[in-house]
């Protein structure tokens, strides 16, 4: 998966992300007009499909909003990297099905470059200079709930299996 | 092994002898709970997978507080069709206003949790309850959906780190100040992905409502629980109004930190919080000229009647400076009657604020005093982000409810004891 780069700093909290105010619905397409608004106001009508969202320490901090990463994800970003997550954004995006990988090189990065994600070797190479970076692999428990196709997925997977029936829909 | 409360608390609902941090668990939960905008994709995923029915309906709480009493159209569509979940579901425990008040108010001063328990909400302040002696902690929509319908969650075993507040707070120093101070010695997310373990003899000596501020306030460095250990005020606060069998759990002697902070309290005056991060901090004495054309005082930080009272003690018999706006909302229905009986509300009114009905309101920037451009506000409550009371360009102060209100007076950032 290859995708441009949109880059913010650190701390970038829930209500930047998608702002309270915001939240008077969870209609994923509404909420994506408005995402990183209070960052940037002309992210969410610039941002293309399979674009990347590149951010420092603690990304998505603050509020529990589901719709933070509902938000981004309808927005058209296909993953977001960051050298870190704050823990419930970064359940909340597992859950949706939003990637999250942490990387300790996103200063070597810049906004409008492209980055080509290697989900299984926890990998990702930048296209403007050649340069591999190591990121974290997505952890055995939660790749799981991935296979499954999110927590939803995963728990039905498990009532069908108490009923007897099959596992598979 | 020795092991920490939150380790005990976690093994013990796990069905477990003992955990180590890192370590995954499927934990059973005694209360879960959201809110009018984390509920309604929670009943979405709900309904989607299929499950039919809930797993307990007795440990779920649903309590409308952020948007209410509803603010527009669209807020009310969200607060219906919870309505419409609990109807047909027939919740026991489905609050509207006029019945609760804040969810992390409402809940502990009626009983529903209790020392020992593990509570899981959809809402980032669900850490509150730690105060208790229980393990609380905030998650999104879709894992609220996935407790309706197992009553079980997966959590990782967090590291803990211990922030020890020793000797006696000073003059109008309370919760508020000793958290904000340690915010703003670790950063924002110095506890990322840990519990943060409260002790001291100045702990020992705050009420609850101090040690729900406290507690409440946890997520602002990141962590995933703020817990107290249960001592003579826990056990007095719960005897009488916890509505299940509760149980005692504390740390072992030798149990394994991955930090230690301590704090002298001598040195810690009433705290301000500068935009806009939480850990953002300085001593009010240090704050500087800072006009403010606002001051908010309530939330699930500061809206009990201690926070109340000690607003009150500042404004009997003052007044909000010109063009300054007071807003003063209790936290729930309970706390805004036994305002009313002791005179504090008159004391508000008196002094020139306005008393809101219980509901978040202007915290998350929902409405009841949302901020225009180049507007400050001093604010009791969690968190100044960029924006989160109003516009971007609008500017949120954290403090104590004796500071806000002494502020309030002065019409800019002081202490009570500079008027």
């Amino acid at each position: 998966m290859t995708g441009q780069v949109w880059k913010f700093g650190d701390n970038i909290d829930t209500d930047v992300i998608i702002p309270a105010r915001r939240l008077t619905t969870s209609d994923p397409a509404q909420l994506a007009r408005y995402c990183m608004e209070d960052a940037d106001e002309a992210f969410a009508g610039l941002v293309n499909r399979g674009d990347i969202l590149l951010a420092g320490e603690n990304f998505g901090c603050g509020s529990s909003r589901e719709h933070a990463p509902i938000a981004i994800r309808a927005a058209g970003i296909s993953c977001v990297i960051a050298k870190s997550f704050a823990r419930i954004f970064y359940r909340n995006a597992f859950n949706i099905g939003l990637p999250t990988i942490e990387c300790a090189d996103v200063d070597k990065i810049a906004s409008g470059d492209h980055i080509k994600v290697d989900f299984a070797n926890g990998e990702l190479l930048h296209i403007e200079t050649g340069a591999i970076y190591k990121a974290s692999r997505i952890p055995p428990f939660m790749q799981e709930l991935i296979d499954d196709g999110g927590l939803i997925a995963h728990i039905a997977k498990g009532l069908r299996k108490e009923a007897g029936g099959p596992t598979r829909p | 092994m020795p092991m920490t409360i939150t380790e005990k608390i976690l093994a013990a609902h796990a069905g477990l002898d003992r955990v180590e941090p890192g370590q995954i668990i499927m934990a059973d939960v005694d209360v879960a709970l959201g809110n009018d905008i984390t509920t309604p994709i929670a009943i979405d995923e709900f309904e989607r997978s299929g499950a039919g029915r809930l797993h307990d309906p007795e440990r779920l709480f649903l309590v409308m507080d952020h948007f209410v009493p509803t603010k527009d159209i669209q807020s009310a569509m969200q607060v219906k069709k919870v309505r419409d979940f609990a109807r047909k579901h027939d919740l026991p425990h489905y609050y509207e206003p006029g019945t609760a008040g804040i969810e992390h108010v409402f809940l502990p001063e009626q009983g529903f949790v209790g020392p020992g328990d593990l509570v899981i909400g959809a809402d980032s302040h669900t850490v509150t309850y730690g105060a208790l002696g229980a393990f609380s902690s905030g998650v999104g929509s879709t894992d609220l959906a996935g407790i309706m319908i197992t009553g079980r969650i997966w959590l990782k075993v967090p590291e803990t780190m211990r922030f020890v507040f020793h000797g006696t707070p000073r003059p109008w120093v309370g919760g508020k100040d000793l958290v904000l101070r340690a915010i703003g010695d670790v950063g924002v997310d110095g506890a990322r992905y840990r519990a943060m373990e409260f002790a001291g003899g100045a702990v020992d000596s705050l009420s609850m409502d101090d040690r729900f501020t406290m507690a409440n306030m946890a997520i602002e460095a990141g962590g995933k629980c703020g817990v107290f250990h249960v001592d003579e005020k826990t056990r007095a606060y719960v005897n009488g109004r916890c509505k299940r069998p509760w149980r005692v759990f504390a740390s072992d002697p030798d149990a394994h930190y991955c930090a230690v902070r301590e704090y002298d309290c001598a040195a810690i005056e009433p705290q301000v919080a500068f935009p806009h991060l939480p850990g953002n901090t300085r001593p009010v004495s240090l704050a500087g000229h800072v006009r403010i054309d606002q001051a908010v005082i309530g939330s699930c930080t500061n809206g009990r009647i201690g926070d109340l009272r000690a607003a009150a003690a500042v404004l009997e018999g003052r007044r909000v400076a010109p063009y300054v706006r007071l807003i003063v909302i209790p936290g729930s229905q309970q706390v805004y009657l036994q305002a009313l009986a002791e005179g504090l509300l008159e004391t508000f009114v008196r002094a020139g604020g306005v008393v809101s009905p219980p509901t978040c309101g202007p915290c998350p920037g929902g409405f009841m005093g949302i901020m225009a451009d180049g507007e400050k506000t001093i604010s009791t409550t969690n968190r100044n982000f960029i924006g989160r009371m109003g516009h971007t360009g609008s500017e949120i102060y954290l403090a104590n409810p004796a500071v806000a209100a002494a502020s309030a007076v002065a019409g800019r950032i002081v202490g009570p004891d500079a008027l």
